[in-house]
């Protein structure tokens, strides 16, 4: 018979647990008060709070892959240069002045005086030359940013006040060196440059900012430089908090959590905009929403790799193709206005570099022409609707989308049915970004979307069309296209030569109407960046380009060095009266559960007597 | 007295007292759990090998990078080795308690899984404990009053909130009690994370309390139920029985009834369920970690895989496995020390 024979023992977890439920409830009630007790604890002066999404990888510049990172390491370090606010052209940041020496393989930098590191040692251009030469020296202090040193016989710095780097070929990109500085008196003494977290907080830098504190998952801090060549920033500490959901980081704007959001929704984007003290700030993009057409995979050796359809190598299948799409519906109704139909591979951002086209160049939306060109090429529709290539192969594409991206697959969906309004049979493929990559990798696809983040300098997102990229083998591809052009590849190497920034655009323009005449590369659009930020808490901060551009994610410093707080502005703390409701509700409940725990124990032993 | 009881008791002692069934069952069930074990970890390393995507060039995504460098990230990561090879590697790491260095963040595998244990037991662990005694204590109370309109309204909320989608729950309980509900209502609760930056000392632990409210609420209100159901239909069971007519013949009070003779008895599958529970802690709330921002190990292991960083999900695949693995081998261990009828 198995009646238990110590009942009130067998009660033990039940009781415990309804007495931890009510400890754990009440507990909350005493925060808000304790924290408003213990208020010397709380960091004294101005905080601006941003919200991020994305995990920081490392602090280790030599490592640091992910945007969030890089954002981070270029508060905390100086580089050679800096993209200016205004135009995004470069100014001098650690160099104070440059030049360049006739046949252009000597580029001498004149470093600025009197800099320091912010544990007080001098900051000259031995530091910059020990950087660049380790980075040439150690693959693994390469990893991250070897492509920039990759041209250089040495660095060195004949003085405190001077660097001097010999090239192998002219390169034209020396004045967007995106390295990171590091002080050699610390990091000299580092022995394995790929497994150093450099987390020994706080961080010796001598950006803005300097690194103080990193919680994994919660939040990034970092503290005003008042050394800072510049002038101290407007805010004395930032903090970057790490949100997972979007929604959520929405409502953390609104509660005054963060003071800046970025990487909205349309959707979200506009229920911000009616908002009392919330200012949206959407800025001209940094990338491009694209898809390219397989030409023909195939490697560096001329192997071919994959199953592209055949059709796909004719230039007229794929102007046609570009002539079947309308991007301004695209912006419409895809980013809600928040874009800018594209023309030119390099964004509009950059008006420097952005190259339009004209007149009957212009690929722009036109079904007529679209089945004029492929009717003067021998496509002759069939019975279904879909043409027939002249070899006889149906005009049937896939069409890889990532699935992950909401914007992508839209479009997707549109050009679906675009297409088939010229004679042209997609089959969308709605996938996994790592299928995608694997996709691409083996050639096994026709049409697959694309983007880049395009730099202030164009040269690394030009450079992935060229022959040069095609694969050795399967698998070991960087760029997105198997795009080869003799004349591109010309063009690509004249652009890297040429110092004179004017000329440079011209031909960055020519090489850009090549892509557009091929339709291998087919931009679509420029999606907006769109980001908010609390105006009563933030009164000016500087955008990037100006006007009309991003705070997060600048190519420098500019928006949270320039930062100012609002006069008005409040501790973003529950109020009293709050504290008070959460104590009350919370009391209500908590003492809920231990009058029942107290009644139940009263009646077991009324039981046993 | 003494004397006698003991010789009195001696034979059945030898009998009840014999260590042989229950030495065999536990070396039974330890090997058992020792075989899933190895079974996991030779799994786990083809497993994640099978998913579409390269690390490497999932981690330069937009970043100008050269050929060399994407040969010396996968030579840094070791994917430039044959697969044998890996695999020889990865078993030689997992002798010495090595479960590699994450792709991402370059920190051992142990040290990631070791950061974010604790907020995800903070969590899921209250979670758990509360949602077992609101569950276990209504479905008692739902049994006990079968029919009526106590047990259909608390058996039909649990299953309402049951059936809610965590993640939209969640977020409306952060437009509700953070967001104030554009407001209406006061903002009483952090939209999400573990603490406030820059709290310190004895007000940190207050602002981490004040911080997994809504978290724990969320999977409360979600989870309550399976605990209620199987309490419900247990007890109902138990209470068909004789013994509890002969309780109540005895002259004893209902709610003595209930609580001596049938809940004790009922509770036996429940234990099951809380073990196997138990087990999954660990593995987080991926949901509710998302929503909240919770650094936990939901959190990172949902990082770990959009790479896909191999180390890493893969030694928190092994990980969570273990932990359910030992959960299961202790409830099988503890329900005969529970249970009398189960024992060998």
């Amino acid at each position: 018979m198995a009646v238990p024979q110590s009942p009130a023992r067998r009660w033990f977890p039940y009781r415990t647990a309804a007495l931890s439920a009510a400890l754990v409830l009440t507990a909350p009630a005493l925060a808000p008060a304790a924290s408003a007790q213990d208020a010397p604890d709380a960091p004294e002066g101005q905080t601006l709070t941003i919200a991020v999404s994305q995990p920081v990888d490392t602090f280790n510049p030599f490592q640091a892959q992910l945007a969030s990172s890089t954002n981070v390491l270029r508060l905390i370090y100086p580089m050679l240069t800096v993209p200016s606010a205004e135009d995004n052209t470069p100014g001098g940041e650690l160099a104070e002045s440059w030049q360049t020496s006739d046949d252009g393989l000597t580029w001498t930098f004149r470093i600025r005086d009197g800099l320091t590191w912010s544990d007080g040692e001098p900051l000259d251009a031995t530091d910059a030359a020990w950087t660049l030469t380790t980075m040439m020296e150690d693959e693994g202090a390469a990893t991250a940013n070897g492509s920039f040193v990759a041209n250089f016989e040495s660095a060195t710095a004949p003085d405190p006040g001077s660097l001097v780097i010999e090239l192998s070929e002219p390169q034209a990109t020396m004045l967007a060196l995106d390295v990171p500085i590091l002080p050699e008196h610390l990091w000299s003494d580092v022995d394995d440059y790929v497994g150093f977290p450099n987390d020994d907080y706080p961080v010796v830098g001598s950006g803005p900012f300097i690194l103080t504190d990193y919680a994994a998952g919660e939040s990034i801090t970092l503290d005003a430089n008042p050394d800072f060549w510049r002038g101290p920033p407007g805010f004395d500490r930032l903090v970057l908090r790490y949100y997972t959901d979007q929604d959520a980081m929405v409502e953390a704007l609104r509660r005054g959590e963060v003071s800046v959001v970025h990487n909205l929704t349309p959707a979200q984007a506009d229920a911000l905009e009616s908002t009392d003290g919330i200012t949206v700030n959407a800025a001209d993009g940094k990338r491009f929403t694209a898809f390219t057409v397989n030409p023909g995979a195939r490697t560096s050796g001329g192997d071919p790799i994959g199953d592209g359809h055949p059709a796909l190598g004719d230039r007229a299948v794929r102007q046609a193709i570009m002539l079947g799409i309308d991007k301004d519906v695209l912006v419409d109704r895809v980013y809600g206005g928040y874009a800018t139909a594209a023309g030119g591979y390099i964004p509009a951002r950059y008006p420097d570099y952005h190259w339009e086209p004209a007149g009957d160049e212009r690929l722009g939306f036109d079904t007529g022409r679209a089945r004029e060109v492929l009717d003067d090429a021998g496509y002759e529709e069939g019975d279904d609707g879909v043409r027939v290539s002249p070899d006889g192969d149906r005009l049937s594409f896939r069409m890889a989308v990532h699935n992950d991206r909401p914007d992508y697959v839209q479009i997707g969906q549109f050009m679906e049915e675009w297409l088939a309004d010229i004679g042209i049979e997609v089959q969308g493929q709605y996938i996994d970004s790592g299928q995608i990559g694997d996709r691409l990798n083996d050639g096994e696809y026709d049409l697959i979307f694309t983007g880049w983040t395009v730099n202030p300098d164009p040269d690394y997102v030009l450079g992935l069309h060229t022959c040069d990229a095609l694969p050795d083998r399967p698998g070991t591809m960087r760029s997105d296209s198997y795009f080869c052009n003799e004349d591109y590849d010309r063009l690509y190497s004249r652009q890297l030569a040429e110092y004179e920034p004017g000329a440079r655009a011209d031909i960055v323009h020519d090489m850009q109407r090549v892509l557009h005449d091929e339709a291998v590369v087919n931009v679509l659009v420029y999606a907006d960046m769109l980001e908010a930020y609390r105006s009563d808490q933030i009164a000016s901060i500087q955008p990037q380009p100006d006007p009309g551009g991003n705070l997060w994610g600048q190519d420098g410093y500019w928006s949270w060095w320039s930062a100012q707080p609002a006069a008005s502005d409040t501790d973003p703390g529950p109020s009293p009266f709050l504290i008070g409701g959460i104590v009350l509700a919370v009391v209500v409940v908590g003492g809920a559960v231990v009058l029942l725990v107290l009644r139940r124990r009263g009646a077991s032993a009324d039981d046993r007597e | 007295m003494a004397q006698a009881t003991t010789e009195k008791a001696a034979p059945q002692r030898v009998k009840r007292g014999d260590p042989g069934p229950m030495l065999r069952l536990v070396a039974t069930r330890l090997a058992g759990a020792a075989v899933s074990l190895i079974a996991v970890m030779l799994t786990a390393f083809f497993l994640f090998r099978v998913l579409p995507g390269d690390p490497v060039r999932a981690m330069t995504q937009g970043r100008p990078v050269s050929v060399e460098q994407l040969a010396e990230l996968r030579r840094q990561y070791g994917l430039d080795k044959p697969l044998h090879q890996q695999f020889l590697d990865y078993c030689a790491g997992l002798a010495r308690f090595d479960l590699g260095t994450s792709y991402q963040y370059r920190l051992p595998v142990t040290e990631l899984i070791a950061d974010r244990l604790w907020p995800t037991l903070l969590l899921v662990g209250t979670g758990t404990l509360l949602a077992a005694a609101l569950g276990l204590w209504l479905g008692t109370r739902a049994a006990w009053r079968r029919g009526r309109v106590t047990d259909q309204v608390t058996t039909g909320i649990a299953l309402t909130l049951w059936s809610v989608p965590t993640f939209w729950l969640g977020l409306v309980l952060i437009v509700v009690f953070a967001g104030g509900a554009g407001g209406v209502l006061p903002q009483l609760f952090p939209t999400g994370g573990m603490s406030t930056p820059g709290v310190t000392g004895t007000a940190a632990i207050l602002d981490t309390a004040h911080h997994l409210v809504l978290p724990v609420t969320t999977m409360v209100a979600v989870l309550y139920a399976q605990y209620l159901m199987v309490m419900r239909s247990s007890l109902l069971d138990e209470m068909g029985s004789d013994y509890l007519m002969t309780a109540r013949a005895k002259g004893l009070r209902d709610a003595l009834v209930l609580r001596r003779h049938a809940v004790p008895n009922a509770l036996l599958p429940t234990v099951t369920l809380i073990f196997l529970n138990l087990g999954q802690v660990v593995a987080g709330a991926i949901l509710v970690e998302a929503v909240f921002s919770w650094p936990g190990l939901g959190q990172l292991f949902y990082q770990g895989l959009r790479l896909p960083d191999l180390p890493l999900v893969q030694g928190m695949f092994i990980f969570f496995s273990a932990s359910v693995i030992l959960m299961n081998l202790l409830a099988d261990l503890v329900y005969p020390l529970l249970d009398p009828r189960v024992r060998p």
